[in-house]
C-alpha cells in the first residue's frame, strides 16, 4: 500500500495542489486469462453464446443479451473489416499511444461484434485525405503483432489497412 | 399510480472557471439560489438528492461528507446517485421518484462539478473495462467521433454536408449562450471558425467541442399539495425515460443508437406525446459535440432518419425556428458534467414558466430536456409542461 500525497499551495491560482497515486490489481478470470494467453500465440479468441449463437469478441463468460453462460472459447482471424473509426490528433493524459494515430471498430472474420484496436500504419498528415482511405464496410485491416509478447491487449500492435 | 410532481424553485451559479469558490461554496450558492427563487427555507426541504462525476475527477470520495453543509443536508435523507454524464438527468429522476410515490412532498435535487480543479478527460480515459477496452478511448471525443462516422457511412451522407451542418449547429449555440447569464463560453463565432479549428478526433474539431467548466445547479420539486403553498407558475414533469447500453464497443450499434430512442420513447408515452416534432416547443439538448446532435434529432424524433443536416439547414433549430433546440447555449457552451443534465431540465423547466429571460421561447408550454453518460451508454429524458 503506498499513497503519495503531496500538498503545494498554488498562490497564482489560490488554490491547493495535490497529486494522488494509488496502486490497483484487476482480477482477469478463466475466459480473459485465456485471452490473453492466446495473444502470445498469434491468436485471437472469442466466446460462442450456445442460444443465440453469437461469437463474441473479446470472449466473455456469458452472454448479455441471453444471459446464459456462452459455451466455448473459438479462434477467429486476425483481420476483418473495419466497422467504425477516428483519427486522433489531440493529445489525452495517460494515452498509451502518441497521437496522431487511428481507432478503429474491425469486425474480425469469424465474429459477429467488433473488436476495438488501435489503427495506424497510414499517413495521418492530413486528416481528411487520411479519413477517405478508410471506409466502413469496405476497408479491410489486419493486425500487426509485436514481436515481444507478454499476454496483454498491446501484444497487438495496431491493425493495418490491407 | 405516480403523484403528480412540479419544478417550483431553479437555482444556477454562474459557470466557467470558479477558482473564486471551494467547492461547498459552490454548492451552497446554487442551493441558496434555489431557495431564493422558491422562497422557501432549506427547513421545508425534506430530502436532498445529489450527483457528480466518478470521484477520480473531484479526488475526493464520499463527496456527500465533504459537501453535506453545503447541500443543506443535515438531519434529512441524503441520497448520491452517480450515471457519468448522464447523472444530472438521473438524480432528477430520482428526486421525481421520491415525490411521485407519495412519501415526499419537498425534495431538493443538486448537480455538480469542478473540472478545472482535474484533468476531466484523465477521468473520461479511465471510464472503461481495464483489461481490454481503456487504452483505446481517447477521451469523450475520440469515443463519440466513432459514433459519428459510422452514422455518416449507415445513410451515406457525404462528409461536407454534415461538415457544414455541424458548423451551423455550433453557431447557432455559441450565439443562443449570448443570452444565457450562466453560461461558460461566451463569444461570437463563425462557421468559417469551426471547420478551421484544430482537429481533436476526426472528425471532431475543437470549435465541435463542449467545454470544461465549474457549476452547480439546483431544482427543487413538489407535490401537488405542496406546489400551491410556493408557487403560481409551476413546470409540471409529465414524462421520464431511463435507459442503457451494453459495455462492449463492438457490441452496439453506435448509429441505430438505442437508449436514446427507448429512453424518449418511455417519456413521450407518459406525457402522451406522440409526435414529438409538433408537440415539443422547445428542447434543452445534451448536445456537448455538435456531430452528436444528427443521431440526438432522429433518435429522439425530432425527424426522419438521415434527415437531421437538412433540418439544422433549414434553420428549424434556431431560437425562432420550428423547434428551438438548446435555447441556453447547451452543453456546447457550459459543462459542469455532475451539473450538465439538471441544467437542461432547470433550463426546460424556465421556459415553461416564463422565466427564461433573454432566452425565452415565447408561447413554450412543453419542454424536453436530455443527458447522456457512460461513453454513449446512457439516456434520460425529462417532458415537463405548463399543464398538470
Amino acid at each position: 500500500m503506498s499513497e503519495v500525497v503531496s500538498l503545494r499551495r498554488n498562490l497564482k491560482r489560490n488554490t491547493l495542489d495535490v497529486t494522488v497515486s494509488l496502486p490497483y490489481t484487476w482480477a482477469l478470470g478463466e475466459v480473459w486469462t485465456q485471452f490473453f494467453e492466446a495473444l502470445k500465440e498469434k491468436k485471437i479468441l472469442g466466446a460462442k453464446c450456445p442460444q443465440c449463437g453469437r461469437v463474441l469478441v473479446p470472449p466473455r463468460k456469458f452472454c448479455s443479451r441471453c444471459f446464459v453462460d456462452t459455451s466455448e472459447l473459438v479462434e477467429v482471424k486476425d483481420e476483418g473489416v473495419l466497422q467504425t473509426f477516428t483519427l486522433v490528433y489531440y493529445e489525452f493524459v495517460n494515452q498509451p499511444r502518441k497521437p496522431p494515430h487511428g481507432i478503429g471498430i474491425i469486425r474480425l472474420d469469424g465474429a459477429d461484434t467488433g473488436f476495438l484496436h488501435f489503427i495506424d500504419g497510414i499517413d495521418f498528415s492530413d486528416p481528411e485525405k487520411a479519413a477517405a482511405q478508410l471506409v466502413p464496410g469496405k476497408t479491410r485491416l489486419k493486425a500487426v503483432w509485436r514481436d515481444k509478447r507478454e499476454g496483454t491487449i498491446f501484444d497487438i500492435d495496431y491493425f493495418k489497412p490491407i | 399510480m405516480a403523484k403528480k410532481v412540479a419544478i417550483v424553485g431553479v437555482g444556477q451559479t454562474r459557470c466557467g472557471r470558479r477558482d473564486d469558490v471551494s467547492m461547498p461554496e459552490m454548492i451552497y450558492e446554487a442551493v441558496r439560489a434555489c431557495l431564493d427563487d422558491a422562497r422557501v427555507s432549506i427547513k421545508d426541504v425534506e430530502a436532498i438528492v445529489t450527483g457528480s462525476m466518478p470521484g477520480y475527477m473531484e479526488g475526493v470520495n464520499d463527496p456527500q461528507y465533504y459537501l453535506a453543509d453545503g447541500l443543506g443536508a443535515f438531519g434529512k435523507p441524503l441520497i448520491r446517485v452517480a450515471t457519468c454524464g448522464s447523472t444530472g438527468g438521473s438524480i432528477f429522476h430520482s428526486a421525481y421518484f421520491h415525490v411521485a410515490s407519495g412519501l415526499f412532498d419537498v425534495v431538493m435535487v443538486v448537480g455538480y462539478e469542478k473540472m478545472y480543479e482535474n484533468d476531466p478527460q484523465g477521468t473520461m480515459m479511465n471510464v472503461s473495462d481495464p483489461p481490454i477496452q481503456r487504452p483505446f478511448l481517447a477521451g469523450a471525443p475520440g469515443a463519440f467521433a466513432l459514433q459519428c462516422i459510422q452514422y455518416m457511412h449507415r445513410y451515406n451522407i457525404p462528409y461536407e454536408k454534415l461538415r457544414e451542418a455541424a458548423a451551423k449547429i455550433s453557431v447557432i449555440k455559441h450565439e443562443n449562450a449570448l443570452d444565457n447569464p450562466y453560461a461558460h463560453i461566451r463569444v461570437k463565432i463563425t462557421e468559417e471558425d469551426v471547420i478551421k479549428s484544430r482537429m481533436i478526433s476526426f472528425p471532431i474539431r475543437l470549435l465541435d467541442c463542449c467545454p470544461s467548466s465549474d457549476g452547480a445547479c439546483a431544482v427543487l420539486l413538489a407535490s401537488e399539495e405542496a406546489v400551491k403553498k410556493i408557487t403560481d407558475t409551476p413546470a409540471w414533469v409529465k414524462g421520464v425515460g431511463y435507459a442503457g447500453d451494453e459495455q462492449w464497443f463492438g457490441d452496439k450499434d453506435l448509429a441505430e443508437w438505442m437508449p436514446p430512442y427507448l429512453a424518449s420513447q418511455r417519456a413521450y408515452k407518459m406525457a402522451g406525446i406522440e409526435n414529438p416534432r409538433k408537440q415539443l416547443d422547445v428542447v434543452e439538448l445534451y448536445d456537448p459535440f455538435t456531430w452528436q446532435d444528427f443521431m440526438w434529432y432522429e433518435r429522439f424524433g425530432f425527424c426522419g432518419k438521415g434527415e437531421a443536416a437538412d433540418m439544422v439547414m433549414e434553420g428549424v433549430t434556431t431560437k425562432d425556428g420550428d423547434l428551438p433546440i438548446s435555447p441556453s447555449g447547451g452543453v456546447l457552451c457550459t459543462n459542469p458534467i455532475g451539473a450538465t443534465g439538471l441544467q437542461r431540465v432547470a433550463e426546460a423547466a424556465l421556459q415553461v414558466m416564463g422565466k427564461a429571460d433573454k432566452r425565452q421561447v415565447s408561447g413554450a408550454e412543453t419542454a424536453f430536456a436530455s443527458a447522456m453518460g457512460g461513453i454513449v451508454q446512457f439516456t434520460a429524458v425529462t417532458i415537463v409542461s405548463v399543464n398538470p
